[in-house]
């Protein structure tokens, strides 16, 4: 039997680039280009190599987001997942962590799944909740923030690195898994790849095909409210001195007028 | 006054610093209630109430140690279900973020996450967030349900603070999925001896100048002569320099200590992101040009390995 891989994936602004608030409070993204998520790349890569590894297996990539966001989804199909869905409303916009979780949870059911796997965090919000309330949502097994994954015989293994131990995980499918930047170098998508991409199906999806209300999600749905935003001001700037061979000695001078000696 | 529950963080009944630094929080808008769960939770009780706990909430079940995320969930329902707090507290560890995420969905409530402050509003609790790499800080509230809230560690001072800290056992009742992912086996992190990287007050990192794992000793000296954490940036973990749980940045972790020591590192949008809130920032680097220089206090151009043995030597005189 095939074993069906959803790979949620965000489509977020680049952070080489000027992110800023839009009037809204909500994320600006005229101004700024926008890509896949660094760390949703692992999560592809690590389907794709959990794919390899099965008899038989479809891989669909899911993403919310403006339309700009199925950039997003081409690049994980150029890597070599088979399908994408985009799920797409003005409704949507401003969506808080619960209203994405939803529409996700919403969007993989719709799929069908055997295993979803996301990034350990999106890399502007870097909450890090949306695998856990997807798990919560979806009533299944969550196997988070692994650095290795395995999928055999119906049963995922894992192991989570914590900053006071290492643990080995083990959950019965269907579940949700969610992988760190440790678990394996992305592949970058082949020229092949890319071609194969503008062949493979991209299925779009409103609000009303996931049988929801525009109330339940975006700003007027978000659970929580951004009061206001300011840009942090510019530090001052600081004293920089050359080492002439004194540079050790002039900085403990200053750590020991800032008491920190 | 309202109650305000706080999940606490601690390791076979030891309270780990920031659970302390969120009783702090928790004062300002309400009388803390603890939770305190898994193998010594007990023995919290002191710590806890010398902190201001008014109560502390145990359970001692072995499903905390067995399975992943969720029978923590499964308790701290218990207890907001047997408490009606006006606002639930978390640490911003990995875990403390999946718990509290769950939990709120399970209540029906908003949650923030990774707030460095945290004040009393007129529609409940006021977070503080550093975003888009600390370049903005935005204020923000929960809007529906009772706030759930997690706070990066070294957000607030620990004060100490006489409360009852009574103990009370708390009955929880596992739900069906709460045993869905085992922990199979648990490998203790060897302890350096060093302050936990996300709690130190002074940070110490080193980055692509260190040039190999080899001369990490000296990143690690210069630690120890300041009682530091050690850091790594992103190019000496991918390097097999230095461990990934010794990662600052975007992918790793968020530091936001009192003086944070950059060696040898650049300074790119990532690691900025996850040191950019610390209070001091000092850096040496050989390129002038790096972009690092932009945000520090203090900086030295220069070679790493002349700097930092001579500074760990001035340092370890001058403690005498």
């Amino acid at each position: 039997m095939s074993l069906r891989i959803v790979v949620c994936v965000k489509y977020v602004p680049d952070a080489t680039g000027d992110r800023r608030f839009a009037d809204d409070l909500t994320l600006d993204r005229e101004d700024v280009d926008g890509l896949l998520s660094e760390l949703d790349e692992y999560a592809v890569e690590q389907a794709l190599q959990i794919a390899d590894g099965a008899d038989d297996a479809e891989i669909t990539v899911v993403t919310v987001g403006p339309e700009d966001a199925k950039d997003a989804l081409r690049k994980a199909l150029s890597m070599g997942a088979d399908k994408a869905v985009h799920v797409e409303d003005d409704d949507l916009h401003g969506s808080d962590v619960m209203g994405t979780s939803l529409v996700l949870a919403k969007a993989v059911e719709r799929t069908g799944y055997d295993l979803v796997i996301c990034g350990m965090a999106s890399t502007d919000g870097v909450m890090g909740v949306l695998p856990a309330l997807l798990a919560e949502r979806l009533g299944v097994p969550q196997v988070t923030l692994l650095s290795e994954v395995s999928v055999a015989g119906g049963v995922v293994t894992g192991r989570r690195d914590g900053d006071t131990a290492s643990e080995q995980l083990e959950a019965s499918l269907p579940a949700v898994v969610s992988v760190t930047d440790q678990s394996g170098e992305a592949r970058y998508p082949s020229f092949k790849g890319i071609m194969a991409a503008k062949k493979k199906p991209v299925e779009s999806l409103d609000l009303e095909d996931l049988e929801l209300d525009a109330d339940e999600v975006g700003l007027a749905g978000a659970w929580t409210a951004v009061d206001s935003a300011t840009e942090r001001p510019a530090r001052t700037a600081g004293t920089v001195v050359k080492d002439e061979g004194e540079g050790g000695k002039q900085l403990a001078e200053f750590l020991a007028g800032q008491k920190f000696i | 006054m309202a109650e305000v529950l706080v999940l606490v963080d601690h390791v076979d009944g030891a309270v780990r610093k920031p659970t302390l630094e969120l009783l702090t929080l928790a004062r300002r808008i309400g009388d803390p209630v603890a939770v305190a769960l898994g193998a010594g939770a007990g023995n919290t009780a002191g710590v806890l109430g010398e902190h201001g706990a008014v109560k502390v909430l145990t359970s001692d079940a072995p499903e905390f140690a067995d399975y992943l995320v969720v029978p923590k969930v499964d308790a701290l329902q218990a207890a907001f279900d047997a408490v009606s707090p006006a606002a639930v507290l978390v640490v911003s560890s990995a875990e403390g973020k999946e718990i509290a995420a769950r939990l709120a969905l399970r209540i029906g409530s908003g949650i923030i996450t990774d707030a460095t402050d945290l004040e009393a509003g007129d529609e409940g609790p006021v977070a503080t967030q550093a975003v888009f790499a600390a370049s903005y800080t935005t204020r923000s509230r929960v809007s529906k349900g009772v706030p759930v809230i997690t706070v990066k560690p070294n957000s607030a001072p620990v004060e100490p603070a006489a409360a009852a800290g009574t103990v009370e056992a708390l009955t929880v009742s596992f739900g069906e999925t709460a045993s869905g992912t085992k922990v199979v086996s648990r490998t203790a992190r060897e302890s350096t001896g060093r302050p936990e990287l996300t709690e130190a007050a002074i940070v110490v990192s080193g980055g692509r100048g260190v040039n190999g794992a080899e001369n990490f000793p000296l990143i690690e000296a210069l630690a120890d002569s300041l009682g530091a954490a050690v850091g790594a940036s992103r190019a000496a973990v991918d390097a097999g320099w230095y461990p990934h749980t010794s990662q600052v940045g975007q992918t790793g972790k968020s530091v936001s200590p009192q003086l944070y020591i950059a060696s040898g590192i650049s300074g790119a949008i990532q690691h900025r992101a996850g040191m950019q809130t610390s209070k001091t920032i000092v850096a040496i680097n050989k390129d002038a040009e790096a972009p690092i220089f932009e945000l520090v206090d203090y900086g030295v151009v220069g070679d790493l390995f002349a700097v930092v043995p001579q500074l760990t030597e001035e340092i370890n005189t001058r403690k005498g």
